[in-house]
């Protein structure tokens, strides 16, 4: 019984969340159909979900999707290998740190988007731009989270690396890097939704790659149910990242 | 049953000093002016004794802890161990924190092998070094837990192995158990005994428990409220093995008294100007 009661209690607000969803959906296409809003800016939802079947026959959606993912993944490879060793650095000298940290947290907040032009003379309409914006777009918050987990290391725990005289390197890879390890991954969370943002906008503005590529595509040719359809994968292709990630950081919390 | 400061100088005939604090002064710059936190504090432990401090808040005891682990190189006067000039951390101590100080991200006897592997000790000798002093704090069945799965007591445990395992020659323990519950800390405070017993560890424990005090020491050094001075030496002459049971002897009883009169005056004035300065 009690059992029963926990398991209601978890699902409920989840089971809401989804009532009220449908609600809204049922109220769009309840007033489309009573012509209240223009079908040809807005399709019913249910040609919008009817849509989704031709979307991965003909518009092969799911190898957008992994081409998607796999920009999405070079991205964050580079962003880990670039980002935590800035943010280390910078951590590390703080005159460098004063000196740029107000800038980067400008950049975090700027719209890194509009910079594909310079890209794409660099680097030509290829996944390269793509990635590259999604690294650029990712970097500011990891670098920023890094700084914040470095800092944010407990005085005890450098206190007991101190009394076992750690060198400066065995105090960073032994002691801080593990205390700041949540906070970096919630670094890596934003920047991941940061890069996955910037890369399906690129792949949009370029005409090129994934997901970004379909929406643009569709939209030419004014398939408004497609359009909406890929756009509602993407939604629900962030919502799975984020839900992937917070499972990830909620396990990497209990572990500190 | 007690000595002045001045007669800590060792006798002829007396084992040789391991841990020697010569003069000692730690002043720190604050708005107000400089303030003197220890004061020309001087004394020395001797090999395989139980020392404590024992002082009101803010009475510099922390100082004083930080400055004989070496984490704190910038004062006067000098400490010595075994003749030698601590000017930083030094490999003969061995330091537990009163703060929560395990790693969270590592098993318990990850956490106890920590020295070692900084030293590059082999693996299979270090786990063998790790599970032996887990055992000796009692808490064999727990190597691959994380910390977040023990109880406060059970941690703070696990960094007195973590720094046993080390072998240093004195035990460095600034209030361990500070933060944990009278019954919890009479309990623990029967585990240091053994251990102590066991291994013939020099210790110097920072207290501001009287009862832990008496209960675990051979000399209570009792410090005045800021500057923090050395105000008497008290020499704890209760029978050893010891074990919690000793606090209900009249003995102890006597031992509580007598330095619950020292710390009185100092506690109360120490009450008076944290209330003046609000």
């Amino acid at each position: 019984m009690r059992a029963m009661a926990a398991s209601s209690a978890r699902f409920l607000p989840a089971a809401f969340g989804l009532f009220c969803l449908l609600c809204g959906v049922a109220i769009v296409e309840g007033m489309l159909r009573a012509g209240l809003l223009n079908r040809f800016i807005v399709p019913l939802p249910t040609e919008v979900i009817d849509s989704f079947g031709r979307l991965f026959g003909d518009e092969q959606l799911l190898a957008r999707f992994l081409t998607t993912v796999q920009e999405t993944f070079y991205a964050m490879a580079i962003l880990a290998v670039i980002g935590i060793p800035v943010g280390t650095l910078l951590y590390q000298v703080p005159v460098l740190r004063k000196a740029t940290e107000t800038w980067i947290s400008a950049l975090a907040s700027a719209p890194i988007v509009l910079m594909y032009p310079l890209f794409l003379v660099i680097f030509g309409r290829s996944p390269a731009t793509i990635i590259v914006m999604g690294v650029i777009a990712g970097l500011p918050p990891l670098i920023l989270k890094t700084i914040e987990g470095l800092s944010g290391t407990r005085q005890s725990l450098i206190n007991v690396g101190r009394s076992f005289r750690l060198t400066r390197v065995q105090m960073l890879t032994k002691i801080m890097l593990p205390a700041a390890l949540p906070t970096i991954f919630v670094g890596l969370r934003l920047a991941l939704i940061f890069a996955l943002i910037n890369i399906v906008g690129v792949e949009f503005l370029i005409n090129f790659g994934g997901l970004g590529q379909l929406i643009n595509d569709l939209a030419e040719r004014y398939d408004m149910p497609g359009m909406y359809a890929t756009i509602v994968f993407v939604i629900l292709v962030s919502v799975l990242f984020f839900f992937v990630t917070e499972r990830l950081e909620r396990w990497l919390r209990r572990m500190s | 049953m007690n000595q002045t400061p001045q007669s800590t100088a060792p006798m002829a005939g007396q084992l040789p000093h391991v841990l020697s604090a010569d003069n000692v002064t730690k002043k720190f710059d604050t708005a107000e002016g400089p303030l003197v936190a220890v004061d020309n504090i001087s004394f020395d432990v001797r090999p395989g004794e139980f020392l404590s401090v024992i002082g009101p808040s803010g009475c510099g005891k922390s100082t004083l802890f930080n400055i004989i682990g070496g984490l704190t190189p910038d004062h006067d006067g000098t400490i010595t161990v075994d003749g030698e000039v601590v000017r930083g951390p030094h490999p003969s101590i061995g330091m537990v924190f009163q703060e929560e100080s395990t790693f969270p991200w590592r098993t318990v006897i990850d956490n106890v092998c920590f020295p070692l592997e900084i030293a590059n000790v082999p693996k299979a000798e270090r786990l063998d070094k790790a599970r032996h002093f887990i055992n000796l704090v009692g808490l064999s069945g727990f190597e691959n837990r994380h910390p977040s799965e023990l109880s406060g007591g059970m941690r703070q445990r696990v960094a007195i192995a973590r720094t046993l395992v080390s072998q240093p020659k004195i035990l460095l323990m600034d209030e361990p158990f500070a933060a944990l519950d009278e019954q919890t800390r009479l309990l623990l405070g029967d585990k240091v005994l053994q251990i102590q017993q066991e291994l013939k560890q020099t210790t110097l424990l920072i207290t501001h428990n009287i009862t832990e005090a008496v209960q675990l020491s051979d000399r209570i050094l009792v410090m005045t409220y800021r500057p923090g001075k050395l105000k008497r030496i008290v020499d704890i002459d209760l029978p050893r093995p010891r074990t919690s049971d000793v606090v209900s002897s009249p003995a102890f009883g006597a031992y509580v008294a007598k330095i619950w009169g020292d710390l009185r005056e100092e506690a109360s004035r120490g009450m008076a100007e944290s209330e003046r300065a609000r």
